[in-house]
């Protein structure tokens, strides 16, 4: 488990200090996997730095496992670090080394002998679907491959808990699903914690079982990604769960309230038995279905009449009904 | 002119000319390649220490420590090569017992060519992308594997660039050397050339020099593409083509 302690960071810049986190607190259960998400600039980066120490907090406690990694000597750190792989936007190979020396560079630099280091690496490269690529250099790869190396170098020392920074943004659509799913299959054969860092909200959905949202530096919610998905707490949840939408000022509307549907429920019998119950003719401005963890949440976007109590009406019965959130949207500007 | 081709005519007659020139070669290479390996060797020490102990290095060390390394490299390279080495030829006569010969310029041009080398050693290292050191320290690298496992291996190419450019640098020193009683191919060109007015035999010997350097510079260029894993089969014989091209000094 992972525990992020009012944990503060500031970075003295020419004017002033830059607050890079300010009093964050985080629980990570182990065995999930933890979407940090927010805007670039939110701090995140810095956030998934402190996790390994590889930034120290200027204030607040990062405890593994029960340890305070604060607290540790070098010696002991550099241990710890030996259960918590990282996977980087750029890949971070070592140039000058093969693939195969690349996987086993972890278990060089922890002593393990160079036989088994290579039984293991093989069988690593076999996980992450590249047999073939052993005696190959990174400059001959792809940069899905060159991600699915570093994944599999990031299991060589057999982590309990793998961190990703932006793993996936500097990766084409296509290869961004192969290596989420690759993220996943890990997550459930081997039990590794694994903390992604995103600004893509699409990353989250597809696999993470939990989601905090972070925000110049300050943690605004967090849950699972159900809850955060379905019914968005704060303005920067909501404005990074729905990130765009109708324009609504061509429409000659009074009131526009955002409609969410939890799992199971679908869009078109609430609209028709709108019309048919009470009368009421909504304007669909948006929608949208996410599939969260093979579940299915759909957000509308609607425009109510310009009649009051009609208006009114229709609110009361889209509140009534079972598995639907609704709220009101006034700052909306598409 | 008349002189200067009679001159001439008598260097490729005359067998002892030939053994002063052969002898010159030797002596020059000899020279320059213990130094520049002396010279390299702790230039490297250095060049690490200055990127690590760097403020955002991977182990800071102080900041009076860092200035004072950085102001004691930066005094000796200010120094012409000529005087710093007439300074520190007593170290060759307490270290080798003489100030004179070609073993003699050996102290001196490691002396010279040390703050260079690490000045060398620190661009190179400095190539290295911030976030393979990153990735390093996050499996949990310990500092001296950083530097033996990461930084050197992964700067190799580049390094081999830089002491192909030292050692070109340390010949010529070399060759300056010849005046106050090194050995070489300079001491030929000073001695029997300048001295005495044999124009011919002063040619000859930087004609031996220029092939000297060409040598090396090409088999260094050589060696940094070939080495260099990051430079594909086919991109690299287009890469040596456009290095070996005949290079200045």
């Amino acid at each position: 488990m992972i525990e992020l302690e009012h944990i503060s960071k500031r970075f003295p810049t020419a004017d002033g200090e830059l607050h890079a986190l300010t009093d964050v607190n985080l629980t990570i259960r182990d065995g999930s996997i933890f979407g940090i998400v927010g805007m670039s600039g939110a701090g995140k980066s810095t956030l998934v730095r402190c996790i390994n120490l590889l930034e120290r907090p200027t204030q607040g406690r990062v405890i593994i496992d029960g340890a305070d990694l604060c607290a540790m000597s070098h010696g002991a750190l550099i241990k710890v670090r030996r259960s918590i792989s990282m996977i980087f936007q750029q890949f971070n190979l070592l140039m000058q080394r093969t693939c195969l020396k690349n996987i086993t560079f972890p278990m060089e630099i922890a002593g393990i002998k160079g036989a088994v280091a290579r039984q293991k690496a093989m069988e690593l490269l076999e996980v992450v679907g590249l047999p073939d690529k052993a005696g190959a250099y990174p400059s001959q790869l792809s940069g899905g491959q060159k991600q699915r190396i570093a994944i599999a170098r990031a299991l060589a020392s057999n982590p309990k808990i793998l961190l990703c920074d932006e793993a996936t943004s500097a990766l084409d659509p296509k290869t961004t699903q192969d290596i989420l799913r690759l993220l996943k299959d890990i997550n459930r054969r081997l039990g590794i914690t694994i903390v992604v860092i995103t600004h893509e909200m699409a990353v989250v959905e597809k696999i993470c079982t939990h989601v905090a949202i972070l925000d110049h530096g300050r943690l605004m919610e967090t849950g699972t990604v159900e809850d955060i998905f379905s019914n968005p707490q704060t303005e920067a949840g909501r404005r990074l769960v729905y990130p765009d939408g109708a324009d609504v000022n061509q429409f000659p509307i009074s009131n526009v309230i955002r409609v969410v549907f939890g799992g199971g429920s679908s869009y078109s019998p609430l609209i028709a038995s709108l019309a048919i119950d009470c009368g009421v003719k909504v304007t669909i401005l948006g929608a949208d279905t996410r599939n969260v963890n093979g579940q299915a949440f759909g957000t509308m976007l609607l425009g109510l009449p310009e009649n009051q109590a009609e208006a009114a009406k229709a609110i009361a019965y889209i509140k009534n009904q079972p598995n639907v959130a609704m709220e009101e949207v006034r700052d909306y500007h598409g | 002119m008349d002189r200067f081709m009679d001159d001439f005519s008598k260097i490729l007659a005359n067998g002892k000319y030939f053994h002063e020139f052969l002898g010159g070669i030797w002596e020059t290479l000899y020279s320059t390649l213990i130094a520049t390996a002396v010279a390299y060797l702790l230039g490297v020490l250095l060049g690490v220490v200055l990127i690590v102990g760097r403020r955002d290095g991977i182990r800071p060390l102080s900041s009076p420590v860092m200035k004072l390394l950085n102001f004691v490299i930066n005094i000796v390279r200010s120094v012409p090569f000529l005087l710093l080495m007439l300074m520190v030829l007593p170290l060759s006569l307490i270290l080798l017992g003489t100030k004179i010969g070609t073993s003699a310029s050996i102290p001196p041009l490691v002396i010279a060519a040390i703050p260079f080398v690490a000045r060398l050693v620190e661009t190179s290292l400095r190539e290295l992308d911030n976030g393979v050191l990153e990735a390093s320290q996050a499996m949990g690298c310990t500092t001296w594997q950083i530097i033996l496992k990461v930084m050197l291996p992964e700067c190799l190419p580049s390094l081999i660039s830089n002491f192909t450019t030292a050692f070109i640098t340390i010949l010529g020193y070399g060759a300056t050397a010849g005046a106050i009683g090194g050995g070489g191919l300079g001491r030929i060109a000073i001695n029997y050339g300048y001295n005495r007015y044999n124009y011919a035999v002063m040619l000859v010997a930087v004609v031996l020099i220029v092939i000297l350097v060409q040598i090396f510079q090409s088999i260094g260029s050589y060696l940094a593409v070939r080495l260099d894993k990051r430079i594909s089969h086919k991109a690299r014989k287009n890469t040596l083509k456009k290095r070996l091209q005949p290079v200045s000094k």
